[in-house]
């Protein structure tokens, strides 16, 4: 009963608060309390992350499933990083403790946290999105096809936008006078007309359904309509 | 669809091109960008009227006003990023502007820590760490952290990124939420980010600070409803920042334009990449074309 009654009350609550806190002054720092709670819930949601992470990898090495060794990779990684992180090792040496190994700024590139994030952790997520422009680079080959009128329309629209965010842009159209009558020919221009009229009209749309959308939810969450979020035990 | 290896003549090579084996594509794109990147390929820009913007409303910002730089990205769109975020810095450092540094994201504490150390440190070394800058870093909580600090900013940050008391700090002593910013500028990825600080931010205060970013291509077309009005100005990917590198290195010229240049050198490989991507799109269409039975049904 407790289990359910509880959060429901909580989330009734911080909700109303910060309802109320938009438009009632003298109760902003009600709001700005409730806020300050969410941010530390939201630091704790790390340490949750982190023991769900150590949880499914130690299970897919434990049972040996396919992939094993990549889990065995991540939990040797994530325990190098916390240790270093967490004991703040240096490895500069320090000017006050010359004779102390570790002993210098944890915080620079030369500590084993720098040179981990430095040398391994950034080159490696630079990689993993720099893979996505061969992948990207296969599939408009294999599907981006003229197939009906939708996609004619789509695929001029990428070739405008394509030349138009580079200099072949305004290789090809940009002798074109900008106060000729022609100016409209341009492919700045012409990319232009698409962001701000197509694009942003059909993103103001989307962004006015989603806000409704999160109202009405929002809504039904403070009233207690919708319990989705409550465990079904 | 007709078999492509009955097909005869250019036909049939157009129609077997439609087969290819992946990996030469994967090598045209490794080219296209290698290639680039070695001869140093340069391509002239032209600043456009988001870019313009952006250089004028730091320009706008009296001399000696503070502001704040939110770095919310992380090293896997830092090559993208990291070039405007280099040049605003360097602009902001150019006009004399006492800066903070924070970060939305967990790792974008680091990426200002390297921007500090590669562009603040060699190019502004008057700079004082405390006095003319000062740097918060990381703080979960998304927008609930900007919400805090948009009413009381030494509630969120008690401490800086060192863990040293705000009110020991000359630069923030007196800081009380983020009505002390001339500007607020968003070097942002994604969520949470730049929209973020326009509905928290400047939602919250509207008339006391101006909201500026720098975002990746694919997150633009959220950003681009709050632009010109709630955003005053917006630089959108490596062309972005090539464009503003150029309205910054023409007033402000650095010590070393490869640093504050890298949006530049980097649309080279976009330029050639962008066109290989054309050319394979009308290559596919080609081929799916010429595999068609002849007067048959598509």
């Amino acid at each position: 009963m407790l289990q359910r009654t509880i959060p429901i009350a909580i989330l009734c609550l911080s909700g109303a608060i910060m309802v109320g806190a938009y438009f009632i002054s003298s109760a902003q720092s009600w709001g700005e309390t409730v806020t300050t709670w969410f941010n530390i819930l939201a630091a704790v949601a790390f340490v949750l992350g982190a023991g769900n992470l150590i949880a499914m990898n130690l299970e897919k090495i434990s049972s040996q499933r396919p992939g094993w060794g990549y889990a065995a990779i991540t939990l040797v990684s994530f325990a190098f990083m916390l240790v270093v992180g967490l004991l703040k090792l240096g490895a500069v040496p320090n000017d006050k403790h010359p004779d102390i190994h570790l002993a210098g700024s944890y915080d620079t590139p030369a500590s084993p946290f720098g040179w981990m994030y430095e040398y391994v952790m950034s080159p490696l997520t630079a990689t993993m999105f720099a893979l996505l422009a061969f992948y990207v680079a296969s599939a408009a080959f294999r599907a981006f096809r003229a197939k009906n009128t939708e996609s004619i329309l789509l695929l001029g629209t990428a070739f405008i936008v394509l030349l138009a965010q580079t200099a072949a842009g305004m290789f090809l159209t940009g002798w074109i006078p900008e106060d000729s009558a022609f100016a409209f020919l341009r492919l700045d221009k012409i990319k232009a007309g698409i962001i701000e009229h197509v694009q942003t009209a059909g993103m103001r749309a989307i962004m006015i359904g989603i806000a409704l959308g999160i109202a009405a939810m929002s809504l039904r969450l403070i009233l207690g309509i919708d319990r989705s979020y409550l465990s079904k035990n | 669809m007709t078999n492509p290896q009955h097909i005869g003549g250019i036909r049939g090579f157009f129609a077997r091109l439609g087969g290819i084996d992946r990996r030469w594509i994967f090598l045209a794109m490794g080219l296209s960008i290698a290639i680039p990147i070695l001869l140093k390929l340069r391509f002239p820009e032209y600043p456009g009227p988001m870019a313009k913007a952006t250089f004028d409303a730091v320009e706008k910002v009296p001399e000696g006003s503070t502001v704040l730089l939110s770095f919310d990205y992380d090293p896997a769109s830092a090559a993208e990023l990291q070039p405007m975020a280099s040049a605003l810095v360097h602009h902001c450092a150019s006009r004399k502007l006492k800066i903070v540094f924070m970060a939305l994201w967990p790792l974008g504490k680091q990426q200002a820590d390297r921007t500090i150390d590669t562009v603040l440190k060699p190019f502004h070394p008057e700079y004082r760490e405390g006095i003319d800058y000062a740097q918060l870093g990381f703080q979960a909580g998304n927008e609930g952290v900007i919400k805090v600090m948009a009413t009381n900013l030494p509630k969120q940050y008690p401490n800086d990124a060192d863990g040293k008391a705000i009110g020991d700090i000359p630069l923030l002593k007196d800081t009380k939420d983020l009505g002390a910013f001339k500007l607020v500028a968003s070097i942002s990825a994604g969520y949470p980010g730049a929209k973020e600080w326009v509905q928290y931010g400047n939602g919250a205060m509207p008339d006391a600070f101006e909201v500026v970013s720098g975002s990746t291509g694919v997150q633009v077309g959220q950003l681009l409803p709050y632009y010109p009005k709630q955003m005053e100005g917006l630089l959108v990917a490596v062309k972005g920042a090539a464009e503003y590198e150029m309205l910054v290195e023409a007033k402000y010229p650095a010590a070393d334009p490869e640093v504050i240049g890298q949006g530049r050198v980097r649309m080279g490989p976009q330029l050639v990449a962008h066109l290989l991507m054309i050319a394979l799109i009308v290559l596919g269409n080609i081929a799916m074309i010429a595999g068609r039975p002849r007067g048959g049904a598509r």
